[in-house]
Parts: C-alpha cells; sequence; structure tokens
C-alpha cells in the first residue's frame, strides 16, 4: 500500500516538473532571449491558458504526500522551511507577474513584471534543483551532534548554506556544491525544456534560434550529465544498487540517455513537437533514476544515529491509505478527461490563434 | 517557546485572513455569474450575457488571487504546524488531498476555457464550463469544512500509543455534526458576501450616473440574491451552529456571548459591553433579560453553563478576542438583514433607484461581509483555542519542533510585505475594471 501511493506520489510530482517545468523553462527564454514585444507575446501565449493548471500538480503533490506520508511531509517541510516559503514567493512573484503585465500599458511597468515573471521563473528552476540535491544527500535526522540527538528521530533544520559549502560537511546547508550542482543542472534542463515547448505551440520568429539554443545547451547538459555520474558517488556510496536487483528499472536511465539523444537531432525534426516530446523522456527518466537511486528511502540520513526516512516508517495508517484508494482512482479518471478537454480546445499554435494573455 | 507559537500562529492567521478574501466572493459569485449566463439563454437578452462577461473578469482576478495565496496554506502545515501534521496528517490529509484532486483540478482547467472559450463553445457549453466552476469552487469550500469541522469535532479516529491519530471511519468524516451546518452557514455568508459587492457596484453605477440600465441590473439582482443569503446565515445555518458550539463547546459558548457566571433563572443576551476577564464581568453593559436561553434552547428559564463552570485552562485562550468577533459578526448579520429588507421593500415599490440613502448605504456596506465573514472565522477559531483538535491536541503541542522564531518571524514580514504588495495591486485593477464597466467589456474570445 504504501508502495502505491509513493508511485503515485512520484507520478505527480513528475507530471509537475514536465508541465510547470516548461512554464519555468519559458520565462528562462523569456529572460535571455525575447527582445521584441512580438516575441514577449509569443511566450506568454504559449503558457497563458496553461501554467495556472500546470501549478495545480504541486498542490496535488502536497496533498498526497500529506494524507499518505504525514511524518515525510512533517518533517521534510519544517526542516527545510527557508528554501520552501521562498519557493512560495517566487511562485506569486511568477504569477503576478504574467497576470500583471498586460493590465497597464506602460513600457516601465512593463518591464517590472517581465522581470519579475523571468527572474522568479529562473530561481524557481535553480531551487527545485537544489531541492532535489538535498533529498538525495539527505540531512542529519534527529540533528545529531556528538552522537547524541537533539531532536525527534526524524526532525531536522537546514540552514540556507554552510560556510564550507560542501555536501559531507558536519553541518550541512540548503546550498552546497552539490546541491548547486543539481540546480544547475536543473536550470539547463527546463531552459531546454521551455525553448522546446514555445517552438511546438508557437510560430514564432524566435524559433530557428531557440533551436539552435537547444541544440548547444544539450553539449551543456550532457556534459554535467556525465559529471553528476562521477560525482554521485560522494553522496550514495551505492548508487546502482536497486537496478542491479531490479534490471528492468534500467528502463530509466536509457529513457535520460534516449531524451538527450533525440534532443540533438531537435533542428531536423518535421513536426515541432518532437524535441518537447525527447525533453520530457529526459526529465522524467533523470527524476524516475533519482528516485530509484535512494528508494526506499525518501529522505536519507547523514547521521548512523538515526534511520533514513523510508516509505515504510513515514505512511499513515492502512485504513486511511486504502479507503483513499476508491477516491483517488476517481479522481484520476476526471482529471484525465480535464486534462484531454484542456488541451484540445486550447490545440495547435497558441499565438495564432490570439488567446491574448490576461 | 511562547515567542514561536506566537509567530506561528500570526503567519497562519494573517495569511488565511488575506487569502479568505478571495474565496468568499468567488464562491458566492460563481452562483453569480451562472445566474446570469443562464438568464441569457434564456431570455437571448445581450445585457445578461455582457454583465457575465463583466463580473468574470472581477471573478477572474479574484479568483487568481485566491490560487496565489492559497498555495501558502497547504505548505504551512507542513513547515509551521509539522507537529500537528504528523500526528493527524493520515485524517485532515485525506480531506485536503481529495480538495487537491477534485476541486482545483476541476477549476484550473475549466477557468481558462470559460475564460477564453465562449467563440469556440458557444453559449451552452460556456454556461456548463461556468456552472462546473462553480461546482470546483463549492466542493473546495465543502472539503476545507470538512477538514475544519474535525478540528472542532473530532469523528472516526483512534489514537495510538505513539500519539498518532489514525482514520478508522472514512464516512464520519462527512457525516460530522458539525460539517453541514458550518458549510451551509459558510456558503450563504460567501453569497452575501458576493451580493453585497454586486448590489454595491449597481448602486455606485446608478448614483454617479454610469452604465445606468447594468447598474439596475447588479442592484436588482444582489438585492433579491442577498437578502435570501442574509436570511439563511442567521435561520437556520447560524442558529444550528450556535446549538452545536452550546453541545459540543459549551465553554467557547460561554465565552462568545460573554456569560461569566452562571444564571440559574435563564441567560441574558448581551448586546454591547466590554469583557473585563480579569474581574470577570462585563463592563457597560446592555443585555435583555432571558433571551439567550430561550433562543438556544427554546425555555426562557433554561440555566446556560458560564465560564465559571469550567477549569481555567480549558477557557479559550483569548476570551475578549473571540467575544468581539463573535459580536461583530452578529451585530453586521442583523445589520444586512434590515438593509437588504428596505432594499428589496423599495424594490418592489418601484423606488430603490431613487431612494439615493439606501444605494448610498449599500455601496458603502460593500466592505462589511468581508468583515462579518472574517470575524465569523475568528470565532470558530478562537473559540477552539487552546486546543488544535478539541479537547485531544493543544495548539502549543503541534508547532514545528525546529524552526526557530526568528526564521518565522522572518517569513512573516516576508508575507506581510508581499501581501501588501499583492493588495495594492489588486484594488488597482478592480478600479479599473469597475471603473472601465460593462458596456466596454469584449464579447468575444480576447482579452481578458
Amino acid at each position: 500500500m504504501e508502495f502505491f501511493w509513493y508511485v503515485v506520489l512520484m507520478g505527480i510530482l513528475a507530471v509537475y516538473i514536465v508541465l510547470d517545468g516548461y512554464d519555468f523553462g519559458a520565462g528562462i527564454i523569456h529572460l535571455f532571449l525575447a527582445k521584441t514585444e512580438k516575441d514577449k507575446k509569443a511566450i506568454t501565449s504559449a503558457i497563458g491558458p496553461f501554467w495556472d493548471a500546470n501549478e495545480v500538480w504541486i498542490i496535488a503533490a502536497g496533498g498526497v504526500l500529506f494524507f499518505a506520508f504525514p511524518t515525510l511531509y512533517a518533517s521534510s517541510f519544517s526542516g527545510f522551511y527557508l528554501p520552501l516559503i521562498m519557493i512560495l514567493w517566487l511562485l506569486i512573484f511568477r504569477a503576478i507577474g504574467l497576470e500583471m503585465r498586460g493590465q497597464v500599458h506602460h513600457p516601465m511597468w512593463e518591464t517590472i513584471w517581465d522581470k519579475a515573471f523571468g527572474i522568479a521563473s529562473l530561481l524557481l528552476a535553480l531551487f527545485f534543483g537544489i531541492a532535489l540535491g538535498n533529498i538525495v544527500r539527505g540531512v542529519n535526522l534527529g540533528m545529531v551532534t556528538n552522537g547524541v540527538s537533539t531532536q525527534e528521530a526524524h526532525y531536522f533544520f537546514l540552514p540556507l548554506w554552510n560556510p564550507t559549502f560542501s555536501p559531507q560537511a558536519n553541518e550541512l546547508g540548503i546550498i552546497d556544491w552539490f546541491t548547486l550542482f543539481l540546480g544547475i543542472v536543473s536550470v539547463v534542463a527546463l531552459t531546454i525544456h521551455g525553448a522546446n515547448w514555445i517552438i511546438f505551440k508557437t510560430n514564432s520568429s524566435l524559433n530557428p534560434q531557440l533551436k539552435n539554443v537547444v541544440f548547444k545547451l544539450n553539449i551543456v547538459l550532457l556534459v554535467l550529465v556525465c559529471i553528476s555520474l562521477q560525482i554521485w558517488h560522494f553522496i550514495e556510496p551505492k548508487p546502482f544498487h536497486n537496478f542491479v536487483e531490479n534490471p528492468i528499472l534500467w528502463f530509466f536511465p536509457l529513457m535520460t540517455f534516449v531524451g538527450i539523444l533525440g534532443l540533438f537531432k531537435v533542428r531536423s525534426y518535421k513536426k515541432d513537437g518532437h524535441g518537447f516530446i525527447f525533453s520530457t523522456l529526459f526529465l522524467v527518466g533523470g527524476f524516475a533514476s533519482t528516485a530509484v537511486s535512494i528508494f526506499p528511502n525518501v529522505l536519507p540520513s547523514t547521521n548512523k544515529v538515526n534511520p533514513s526516512l523510508t516509505i515504510y516508517n513515514t505512511a499513515a495508517g492502512a485504513y486511511g491509505l486504502n479507503v483513499g484508494m476508491s477516491w483517488f482512482f476517481v479522481a484520476l479518471f476526471l482529471v484525465i478527461v480535464y486534462f484531454i478537454v484542456q488541451y484540445r480546445v486550447f490545440s495547435g499554435k497558441m499565438d495564432d490563434v490570439g488567446y491574448g494573455e490576461h | 517557546m511562547e515567542e514561536m507559537l506566537f509567530y506561528d500562529r500570526m503567519q497562519f492567521a494573517f495569511t488565511i485572513t488575506f487569502h479568505y478574501l478571495f474565496p468568499q466572493l468567488t464562491m458566492g459569485l460563481s452562483l453569480i455569474i451562472v445566474y446570469f449566463k443562464w438568464k441569457y439563454l434564456k431570455t437571448q437578452n445581450e445585457q445578461y450575457n455582457h454583465a457575465t462577461h463583466f463580473w468574470m473578469k472581477i471573478f477572474a482576478l479574484n479568483f487568481a488571487m485566491g490560487v496565489v495565496t492559497g498555495i501558502p496554506m497547504e505548505f504551512q502545515f507542513g513547515t509551521n504546524w509539522a507537529k500537528f501534521s504528523e500526528l493527524t496528517g493520515g485524517i485532515i490529509g485525506q480531506t485536503l488531498a481529495m480538495e487537491g484532486m477534485f476541486s482545483f483540478f476541476l477549476e484550473s482547467s475549466f477557468l481558462g476555457i470559460f475564460l477564453f472559450g465562449e467563440k469556440i463553445l458557444g453559449h451552452k457549453w460556456h454556461f456548463v464550463t461556468g456552472l462546473l466552476i462553480m461546482i470546483g469552487s463549492w466542493a473546495s469550500g465543502f472539503l476545507i469544512i470538512a477538514t475544519h469541522s474535525w478540528m472542532q469535532n473530532p469523528v472516526g479516529y483512534e489514537i495510538l500509543e505513539n500519539g498518532k491519530f489514525v482514520l478508522n471511519n472514512f464516512q464520519a468524516l462527512f457525516l460530522n455534526p458539525w460539517l453541514w451546518p458550518s458549510y451551509l452557514h459558510n456558503q450563504a455568508a460567501s453569497m452575501v458576501t458576493s451580493s453585497f459587492v454586486v448590489a454595491g457596484i449597481g448602486a455606485f453605477y446608478i448614483l454617479s450616473h454610469k452604465n445606468v440600465s447594468f447598474g439596475r441590473l447588479f442592484l436588482k439582482t444582489g438585492v433579491v440574491f442577498g437578502l435570501i443569503s442574509s436570511i439563511i446565515v442567521a435561520v437556520p445555518t447560524g442558529d444550528l451552529l450556535a446549538k452545536n458550539v452550546v453541545k459540543y463547546q459549551p465553554v467557547t459558548f460561554a465565552a462568545m456571548e460573554g456569560i461569566f457566571h452562571t444564571e440559574k433563572k435563564g441567560s441574558e443576551i448581551v448586546l454591547i459591553g466590554q469583557p473585563d476577564v480579569k474581574d470577570k464581568k462585563l463592563d457597560n453593559k446592555i443585555a435583555v433579560p432571558n433571551i439567550l436561553s430561550f433562543l438556544t434552547y427554546g425555555n426562557w428559564e433554561q440555566e446556560i453553563k458560564g465560564l465559571d463552570q469550567f477549569e481555567e485552562e480549558v477557557h479559550p485562550t483569548n476570551i475578549s478576542g473571540l467575544y468581539y468577533a463573535y459580536h461583530i459578526m452578529v451585530g453586521l448579520g442583523t445589520l444586512f438583514i434590515g438593509l437588504m429588507v428596505l432594499a428589496l421593500f423599495q424594490l418592489i415599490r418601484g423606488k430603490l433607484y431613487q431612494t439615493k440613502w439606501i444605494l448610498w448605504s449599500l455601496m458603502f456596506m460593500m466592505p462589511f461581509p468581508y468583515i462579518a465573514n472574517t470575524t465569523g472565522w475568528y470565532t470558530a477559531e478562537l473559540g477552539r483555542q487552546p486546543w488544535l483538535v478539541y479537547n485531544l491536541l493543544r495548539t502549543s503541542a503541534g508547532a514545528s519542533p525546529t524552526v526557530s522564531s526568528g526564521n518565522t518571524l522572518f517569513t512573516l514580514l516576508g508575507f506581510i510585505g508581499l501581501y501588501l504588495l499583492l493588495g495594492m495591486l489588486f484594488l488597482l485593477l478592480i478600479g479599473k475594471i469597475i471603473n472601465k464597466g460593462p458596456h466596454n467589456v469584449e464579447l468575444n474570445t480576447e482579452k481578458i
């Protein structure tokens, strides 16, 4: 039962990464590449009717986490207090950036909200990568000092950084070189993903340039992924043990690899949606591979006193998890119906039909 | 510890108070928008469709504010109330997760379609998407109140040795006797807010001689909806809810009504007076004898327990605040019924549009339903103190153990600053929409 809800949670998170990921990426492109009013409009209309619905997936993930793994929810949300609240602020800034821009026609007003939207998107991509890094690296559960827990075994608190920026220091911080590295991987990957979405959903004059950007960034991404495979050992001594035990799970790393290879050919695809498919493969494969590499842990402990948090020692009562399945499948069915309706109503290129920004 | 708890509570109170300014309008307004669209389908009178578009714009802005300020609410259970979340997540997580899965997906998927898709969909389907959004937002309110009701009156649970609450009866969450009166009370109160806003803007248009025909439509609609909902808020829902409080939380009831000492021969109802908690009395009291006993039990001489009947450690922590919150809510609620009765009377006589003092009153009344809704929620929340889960889990045992007060103050200040900015932008944009008026609303799928 715990495993079922774990798969549900990871599934929802993967969908969130794919969907809101392209919003973040589009925001980064908007920040650095969109020069003319027409380009900006193309980008915002490509995400206009979707970003709000995309954001619901993180709320759904939070809800499922709260209900199925309350101990993990309580431990991680209080332990990662500051970055989480900052993510909330950034989500608010991104939303008001998008919503406010078109309300007053004045160049300064537009510049302010363009920057708010772009910078918030960039920082969100960075923060989510850093968050993933923190979960892989683990935390000092129970806040052990000198071999003694100073808090209950599953609680902790991390400052934003420690003075050494090292993931192996005694006093950990949210930002260290390892988590920052994953943050940068996330920014690069989501920029590619967002560019692919814009290519897919618009006839913007930026598109040829974006294809070049995807190609170049993809080289960077390949290098970063190779480096990350090397440094992963510092953090997780046996990153492949689950893959060795269950070879079918190699599917996920393979998916990542296919995604990255496919992206190199972005300039020659006949259909504009193909690049987006490959960046989706990369993101889902990469996220799933990461989850598998630490499974069944969901938040590893960096000390020897307190055990890691796993899906088993953080789950809610069996009755609640069982009864949750009955409504979950109904809800899932409805969500799929809504999703199909939404994407059919807004199929095709968004800038042609002229659904403006708000 | 004390300081930490204070900032945790302030942050939750501040963010939820600000957040609920928006859903209380959108829940009720969605019904009024659906009504306008339905009238349009029936009469083919373009004015109703213009009215639909105008209120959709206001709805969309409020909805967006509700969404961006709502996400922090779900996060804060974990960030600031980790112990509470850990112990009760298996139960309240259930209803909160259902809210995400059933309401938010529905609302967010169809809002874009509702706002941008009228031309593609045709009017009938446009009406249906409006209805779906209304269902989504009302379902959201239902699941939140189900969560709230479990905290007020826990049902369907057992407590394990390690202190964790686990669910053992799913249906009980929805058959909770606290739930239905609270839900209907809350939804009716949301209708009051939106009716007063619709009527108030109608009055503004008539008084300023702008968009007068729309002003009349809004005024008429707002007054009819406003009177019905103001009455439902009081009877039967408010009455049932108060009886629930007497039954399940008698100490809360005593504090709300300002009854410090039990009176054997029936309790008076306090209209005005300032509680002096230290000396256990009310200053400058104006009260009517025996009415409270009658309203509560239908018996003029029934004894109602005063605060003196309860241990001090189970007294609500902020008796004066609770007393004022409750009295402001009830006082304003009475005023709303009075004003709407007069307005409807004039409407039926065909003189409402010329009765300037009622128009001015309706216009200036617009902020007050917000105050009444907020103080109503304060009554519920302060009334539950010192408990998070009534009689079972104290508020002081629910906060995050590892988050320092300095960190919470930092984020509280951040929220205050950010919400101040949000509030200013909101007022600016609402002002623009109202000033532009319904005549200039585009008829098609263009800009919202």
